[in-house]
Order: C-alpha cells, then structure tokens, then sequence
C-alpha cells in the first residue's frame, strides 16, 4: 500500500474534499502522526495544534495557486515555527502544489522536505524557518515592501506562544506597528506550552492579548479549533486594512489536540508515535474523520 | 570612506528607485543626504538589529536591494543568524554595510571593536565580503556589489581616510586585488582601512633598503586567488595586514589559497592575535598597541626578512 493510500484510507476511497476546512485540518493530523511515525520524528503537538490555523489558511483564506506558486500576486505566509513544518508540508500536498506521496520522505536521508520547514525547492513554501523569532521580521518587511509596492495582497506569520520568548518577536512587533503594516496578519498558536513546560512556568507571557494590545495591534482572540471562528476572525483581519494597524490573532489550542493522550502532555513535545501509542492514536483519528 | 560610501550610494539610488537603505538607527552625519534625498527610499529600523535584517530580507523578497546599515559590531555578530539564515539561505538582496572595522571607534571600547566580522562573514556560504582599503576603492566598490546577486557585506572604516590610490578606479570587477606599488624583496597584503598603515610601511621599508609590494584586496570572499598564487611564486616572504583578528580572516584565507597552491614562500600575519582589546585609545594608538601600525609592520617584516 502506497503512503497515499494508507493515509487517505479512512475516505474509503471516496472522492476527499480537502477545499472543506475540518477535512484538511484532519488530514494534517493525519499526515502528521504518519510522518512523525515513519520518521520517528518530533514535533507531532505542534503539528496537531496549528491543524486547524494551517486548513483554515489554505481553504479560502489565502490567495495561493498551486499551477503557479509564485504568482505576483499571491498572499505570502510563513510559518515562524518551523518545527511544525509538516503541516505545511501536508496542506500543499493535499491542496496540489506537490505530490501527496512525497510526504512519506520528511525527514529522510536527501528529503527537500525538512523537519523545520525549508522553502528550496518546495511548492508553495515561500520562507525556511527553523530557528525561532525569524518569521516575524521578514514578513513585516515583505509587508513593507507590498505597502510601498500598494499591492493589494497580504503577508501572514504564523508563530508559537513560546517562541514569543524571543526578543527578536517584539522587535518586529515594534517595527510593524510603526510603519503601519495593516497588511500584515500575525497569528499565535497560543497551546500555552513550549518545550519543557508550560509557557507559565517558564516565562510568564499573561497578559498575553495585552501586551499585543499594548504594542499597538488589532488583537483577535479566538478558538484555534473552529475553523468558522478562524474564518471570521480572519475576515475581520481583512477589514482592519486601513486602520493602519497590523493584527495579530491569538489562537487559543490544544497541543497535541485531537489523540486524547496527547492534549497538553509535553512528552508529546519530542516523542515519536511509535508501536501501541502509533495505533491508538490512529484509532482515535479515524473515528474523528470529518 | 563613510562619506564616498553616501556618495556612491547616492547615485546608485539616483538610477535604481527601488533601492532602500535600512539604518539600525546609526548613521546621523552620514546618511542625511541620503533620507533627506530619497525618504521613500529610508528606513530606520530602530536599535534593533535582528529586526532590522530580518526586515531587510523581506524587503529584498518585494524585488528590492536593500541595504543595513550600522556600526561596529551591531550589523554582524548582533544579528548574525539573521544574516545566515534570513538573508544567505534565501540568496536575500541584502547588503550589509558596517562602519567602524577595527579600532575605528577606538575610545569607546571592546563592543565596539569590530576585530572578528571578516572571519564570521567569510564563513556563511553565499555571502560575498567587500574589505575596501581607501575612499577610491569604496567607490568602485559599492556599484558592484550593489549589482553582486544575493547577500554582501562591507566592511567600511571611518571618515576622513586618505585617498591611496592615485585616481578613480575604472571598470573594477571583483575580486581583482589592486596593486599599490610594486616591489621586488616582500609583498604586503592589506584588507580594508589598515591600508594607510601598510602603504606607510612599503615607506618606511623603502628607507631600510628593502623594497615592498603593496596590494590591497577590496574583495575578501571570493579572494583573487590568481593574484596570491602569482605573488607566491615571485616572493619568499608574504606579509598579510588587517585590522582584525588572525584567526579565520584575510590572513587565513591568504594561508588557504597559499598551502593549496604548494608555493615555497612564507606566509606571516599581523593583526590581532586572538585577544579581545582590553584598552582604549585613538585608531592609531591601538594600532600601534596591537603591532599593526606602519612603524610596526616595518619593523616585524625586517625581522621576517632576516629568517
């Protein structure tokens, strides 16, 4: 059985409609527990936290064509956190910008498809991102950059809550407020969890929305789970070209979210799905099949 | 240098209005005609220097070259990975502009000796090093690396530097490596402003009976390795002058170049010698402090003549 068949599988061979948010949200799950299993790779809470971010995204809400990636006029989205680049990998596979098959080679030896995730030589993939408190920055001066250019297309930025430890996170904050980047959207996979611990016990980021608030953002708080509430607030980030203001939207998550053992367990940081835990949690998923 | 530096820039922005300048909030004296003359074409990043680069590799990936701008060690090391991953891996536009290499803020202490840049920059893969050695050489040199694909850095002193070369420098292409003078007993390399103190020394030496090349190399990565591989075959004794470190930066990349190409000839370093500079002082004086001014160079050189 081919990568493909196994993970599209549940669908019982019936046509997979991945233009339908909560289906391309379940298959980044999906491909995130398989890639993270074949590969004995990391990183499978990230990937399950942002699935549904990551299927609202690529379902409507950004402006990408898969016929031709570079389109002038394409929205722009990079994903600061990297380390849950298979997510990414998975939506522009099942949304055609490659081969679904290939996802089966994350993480393999000569894989174009890296465990951070890496632009060289992948479809649809505008940025390589890995080492966290990058993303931000570059998209605010891409931002800059449409706004001098007044394109009419957008940039999003996709980060952590823990990569907002980071310093070089509130220097671009700063910087896209001052130069007025409302094209610029900013969302936060705000799971409350970084790599040891709980982002409270380690560094303290509450008041979270304030302090966005405070650095002179449009803030959005919502349920990084709904994909109609991701839609709205997305919506309504559109409309906040003009304020003058860039918006962030802090997308309240699980980590881990969807395999019952592995909501808000920070084993689930690092571990690999493997034997017994590899089955369960497939189980789990298939019976949450859209 | 600083001022032929706006000055080129100036009228590259003149032909290219997509160019921008983002300045890490340094530059007050030196860049005002630039923002004065082209706003639209400035950006002040603030002091913020990992903000500023990533910024700029944004910039450069809307079909811009863009350029940071700071002092010391502020646009390099600070933000370093910046640099490597944001702007290098992504073949970014970028060209990174430092004024101050070496002791040129002397005064104001070690974090602001700039005494490793070179070696740092020379090891990111696809970042090309500009080390121009007089206000002549800055000229020739910004157009081309502002027409160098993907990420630059260069490497500028201070004001005020004297003019080496005789005139203008027509038609450079990197990374020839410019002779001053010529000479037949030794051949003295110099890379960036440390230029005065070597030409400086090829006349002191002149005066000890000893005839000295002097060839500056305003392209650092790549190296001219045609010229080093020629000057090893005409020489027993090469003698390598930066305002830097030894280690990793226009000395060792003469060293590589001279062991690959199996030459009967010395290669002998000045610069600093892998120490941090725990004294302050004018340029000069802490270029005579770490034996690497003119008086200095002449002096180690005669002792390297006598092996």
């Amino acid at each position: 059985m081919t990568y493909t068949d196994k993970t599209h599988a549940a669908f019982g061979g019936q046509p997979i409609d991945t233009a339908d948010a909560r289906v391309l949200a379940w298959l980044i799950r999906r491909h995130g527990l398989e890639m993270t299993h074949i590969s004995r790779g990391s990183h499978i809470g990230a990937i399950f936290s942002l699935a549904e971010i990551m299927a609202t995204l690529y379902t409507g809400v950004l402006n990408v064509n898969p016929a031709e990636p570079k389109m002038p006029t394409r929205d722009r989205l990079i994903l600061s956190k990297g380390h849950a680049g298979a997510a990414v990998y998975a939506a522009l596979a099942e949304r055609g910008f490659f081969d679904v098959e290939e996802l089966s080679t994350h993480y393999a030896n000569g894989s174009r498809l890296s465990g951070h995730v890496s632009h060289k030589g992948v479809p649809g993939v505008e940025f390589s991102t890995g080492s966290l408190g990058h993303g931000l920055a570059v998209a605010a001066g891409i931002a800059l950059g449409g706004k001098k250019d007044a394109a009419d297309w957008r940039v999003f930025c996709v980060m952590g809550d823990g990569e907002c430890d980071e310093g070089s996170v509130w220097e671009a904050a700063l910087q896209a407020h001052q130069y007025k980047l409302d094209n610029l959207i900013a969302v936060v996979d705000h799971n409350r969890m970084q790599s040891l611990d709980f982002c409270e016990n380690t560094i303290a980021l509450e008041p979270f929305t304030d302090k966005w608030a405070s650095f002179g953002w449009n803030v959005m708080q919502v349920d990084g789970h709904d994909v109609a509430a991701l839609r709205a607030a997305f919506e309504q980030a559109k409309q906040n070209r003009g304020t003058g203001k860039p918006t962030v939207i802090i997308a309240e998550t699980t980590k881990g979210r969807a395999v019952s053992f592995m909501e808000n367990d920070i084993l689930w940081h690092y571990r690999t799905p493997q034997g017994e835990e590899y089955e369960a949690a497939l189980k789990e998923l298939e019976a949450q099949r859209p | 240098m600083r001022d032929a530096f706006t000055r080129a820039l100036m009228r590259e922005a003149a032909k290219d209005p997509k160019l921008t300048l983002v300045t890490g909030d340094l530059g007050f004296g030196v860049l005002k005609p630039f923002w004065e003359t082209y706003p639209d074409q400035f950006v002040n990043a603030g002091i913020a220097e990992q903000g500023m680069t990533g910024l700029a590799a944004g910039l450069a990936m809307t079909g811009r070259t863009v350029l940071t701008y700071s002092i010391g060690n502020f646009p390099t090391l600070r933000c370093i990975e910046q640099i490597r991953n944001d702007c290098a891996y992504h073949n970014a536009n970028v060209k990174v502009v430092c004024v101050g290499g070496g002791f040129v803020y002397g005064s104001l202490g070690m974090s602001h000796h700039a005494t490793e840049d070179m070696a740092i920059l020379r090891a990111l893969p696809g970042v090309t090093v500009f080390t121009p050695g007089d206000p002549h050489e800055v000229e020739a040199i910004v157009p081309v690396m502002l027409n160098t694909p993907g990420t630059c850095y260069l490497r500028l002193g201070r004001g005020g530097e004297p003019y080496l070369h005789d005139g203008p420098i027509e038609g450079y292409t990197a990374p020839r490596a410019l002779t001053l003078r010529e000479g037949k007993d030794v051949a003295l390399l110099s890379a960036g402003g440390i230029l005065t103190q070597t030409v400086g020394a090829a006349k002191l030496l002149e005066e000890q009976g000893v005839s000295a090349e002097v060839v500056s190399f305003p392209c650092l990565k790549p190296i001219d390795r045609e010229k080093l591989i020629e000057l090893s075959q005409r020489f027993r004794h090469i003698v390598t002058v930066e305002e830097h470190s030894i280690v990793g930066g226009f000395g060792s990349a003469v060293c590589e170049v001279i062991a690959e190409a199996g030459a009967n000839c010395r290669v002998h370093r000045i610069g600093m010698e892998d120490v941090y500079s725990t004294i302050v002082g004018t340029q000069q004086y802490l270029r005579g402090e770490y034996r690497m001014d003119d008086k200095a160079i002449c002096a180690r050189t005669l002792d390297w003549l006598k092996d």
